[in-house]
């Protein structure tokens, strides 16, 4: 057996070391590299790339409009309706769509969306989850029967199912809460459908950390020194379930861009008009025999988000967890 | 271990009542959710949307509408889509044996192809082998299950439909087994590997950790200290244990693909089952087959967590403390 003793060096907290280990791990620092690139090229750099390379934003359609390459006058869609396809070019480099709009920056912009949609939606899940779990562990008794009977009726839809349901009701009339609109063509709808339906696989194990933490010492010591039950969760649980949480965050943030390309496909997800990844699946779709960057291209930049914030995840678990047999020099 | 069954089966039907109940209040309470402004389609008058309601009997209260589509969902079967009137059920009862035909196949592949992975990683742990199934694993969790199928369809029934290897790939569609066996496994090959990519790589890396855990138990070093071959170790000793875990995650990968996964994999293939029925029912945004798709769905995924929960228990004696 190995030893897994962890010499910790002075000064430095379980964070610190935890960072230490993830810098240490090729996997994750090439992960991390690959999310910070894609999120400067979707953010910072996608309009610096319209304004200087090529001209047209993601909704501008340029049906009749030709491109001069090698001396050639080429249509952006051609007389039967095929768009031009990828090429080495500042303009079109990935092709067009149908409508003549340039799919390189409907990806960047898509990007944009997919993540704003994966990332706020499962800040929002966590949240949520947090407090369940947080309430649910610490308090027992009938309020955490109640919601843990919460947590088994969704988990116990089919989670496409739930969030189709959701979505499609919501779809149709939007969502007015007394003096708070939501209009039916609102993103805060997928956002909102995908945070609560995952909401269960995130609270449950924080709720099994803190039904473990809730029985030691230093909850007891807390106790002791008069702190309230709010104080207690704040100060001297969170903290110890916070790296279970962050792991489940970067997981959580995966799944969900999966979910919304996914939603988007059927239709009710992200609004039509607005192109995110899985929206320009969708529309591409139909056309993948003369135009099959319009499916292949979206998909590749899901995939490759999705397969970075896996293994950046797994490396943050690896780091993090206390009793990971890794062995610091 | 017939009182447990007993009781879980009584827990089976609340969760089954809550869940339509929710389901109930999912499509007629949610504010904007009026189901009379649903029909009356686009710039109805008032007088349009009172008939609608009254003829529809969205203007009785709730639990009478409640009852009234149980009555209608389990015994007069005679529930009726919004959107052309066809009858919900026999739609859904000639999806189900396609979607299970679905489902079954691709559950054999991806349990078998994931537990071997598995156990190939574990034996090689840290090698070359290891390092690339494990990436496999993680890509194949990380693809749009549409966009594979999508993207596979393309390129075998088209773009590299010519190849000798590829030339016998149908463009879709679904051949019943009676009709003809080939062609019923012809058409649903591709669908199955690409529903089971996702959970290939899921179950390899569930059996992979589970067997490095086993591996080093104590009793599978006494087991190898008393002579007994690598083979009769890992297939009598090591993999039975860690196949606990896969059989609890079985039953709920299973019941949720019944019930939710084929909703992207089928109007891909154009199966027809009821995962088709269901994304053409949101196209339209149609409620009533919704609604009972959503129940059919829950259904299947409720009554596999229950039996996941008896098996466990068969298989696991320490569970069976009370």
């Amino acid at each position: 057996m190995t030893v897994e003793a962890v010499a910790v060096p002075g000064g430095r907290g379980g964070f610190g070391l935890a960072w230490r280990r993830l810098r240490r791990n090729p996997a994750a620092v090439i992960s991390a590299a690959i999310l910070v690139a894609i999120l400067l090229v979707c953010f910072p750099l996608a309009p610096l790339f319209v304004d200087l390379a090529c001209h047209h934003g993601p909704n501008d359609q340029n049906i009749q409009g030709y491109i001069h390459q090698g001396g050639h006058r080429i249509p952006v869609v051609g007389l039967d309706g095929t768009p031009i396809g990828p090429g080495l070019r500042s303009c079109y480099m990935l092709g067009a769509d149908a409508n003549g709009r340039d799919l390189a920056v409907r990806i960047l912009y898509g990007g944009r969306i997919s993540l704003f949609v994966g990332i706020t939606s499962a800040l929002l899940c966590v949240f949520l989850a947090l407090i369940l779990g947080l309430v649910g562990g610490y308090r027992g008794g009938f309020v955490d029967s109640v919601i843990g009977r919460l947590l088994d009726l969704i988990w116990s839809f089919p989670v496409y199912l739930l969030a189709v349901a959701l979505a499609t009701t919501l779809a149709v009339g939007g969502l007015s809460v007394g003096p708070l609109h939501v209009s039916s063509t609102s993103l805060a709808i997928p956002i909102v459908v995908i945070a609560v339906v995952f909401v269960p696989y995130v609270a449950r194990p924080i709720r099994g950390q803190v039904l473990t933490l809730r029985r030691m010492e230093f909850v007891e010591a807390a106790v002791a020194t008069g702190a309230g039950p709010a104080r207690i969760m704040l100060r001297e649980l969170l903290p110890n379930i916070a790296s279970i949480t962050l792991v489940m965050l970067t997981l959580i943030v995966a799944n969900n861009i999966l979910v919304e390309a996914a939603l988007s496909f059927l239709g009710v997800g992200v609004p039509v008009l607005t192109p995110s990844w899985g929206n320009i699946i969708e529309q591409g779709y139909s056309s993948i025999v003369t135009a099959p960057a319009l499916t292949v291209a979206p998909g590749i930049a899901i995939m490759v988000t999705v397969v970075a914030l896996n293994v950046l995840g797994d490396a943050l678990r690896d780091a993090l967890d206390p009793h990971a047999r890794i062995r610091i020099r | 271990m017939g009182a447990f069954i007993l009781r879980r089966m009584v827990g089976l039907v609340i969760v089954l009542f809550a869940i339509s109940v929710l389901v109930f209040v999912i499509f007629n309470v949610i504010p904007g959710g009026d189901p009379a402004l649903r029909l009356a389609g686009r710039h109805p008058t008032q007088e349009n949307i009172r008939q609608i309601r009254k003829d529809w009997g969205f203007d009785r209260p709730l639990y009478v509408q409640y009852g009234d589509m149980m009555e209608r969902l389990f015994i007069k079967r005679d529930l009726i889509s919004y959107q052309d009137q066809t009858p919900v059920l026999p739609t859904i009862e000639r999806g189900i044996p396609r979607t299970l035909a679905l489902a079954v196949g691709a559950a054999v592949i991806w349990l078998v192809t994931g537990v071997l992975i598995g156990v190939l990683s574990a034996i090689h742990q840290g090698r070359f082998l290891d390092r690339i199934l494990t990436v496999l694993a993680l890509a194949g969790v990380s693809i749009p299950i549409f966009w594979l199928g999508a993207v596979l369809l393309y390129l075998l029934t088209f773009r590299y439909h010519s190849w000798a290897i590829f030339s016998w790939v149908p463009p879709g569609g679904y051949v019943p087994f009676a009709t003809s066996p080939v062609g019923w496994a012809e058409h649903l090959i591709l669908p199955w590997i690409v529903l089971a990519v996702v959970s290939i790589g899921f179950y390899a890396r569930v059996v992979r950790a589970s067997m490095l855990e086993v591996m080093n138990a104590d009793y599978v070093r006494t087991a190898r200290a008393k002579g007994l071959s690598a083979r009769r170790v890992l297939t009598r000793h090591t993999l039975r244990t860690c196949l606990i875990p896969v059989v609890t995650l079985f039953g709920l990968d299973f019941g949720a693909a019944v019930g939710g996964t084929v909703i992207l994999i089928e109007p891909i293939f154009g199966i027809e089952g009821v995962g088709q029925y269901a994304q053409e029912s949101v196209a339209h945004l149609d409620l009533p087959p919704l609604m009972a798709l959503t129940l059919y769905g829950a259904f299947f995924v409720v009554i596999a967590n229950t039996i996941v929960d008896v098996a466990y228990v068969w298989l696991d004696p320490r569970t069976r403390i009370e």
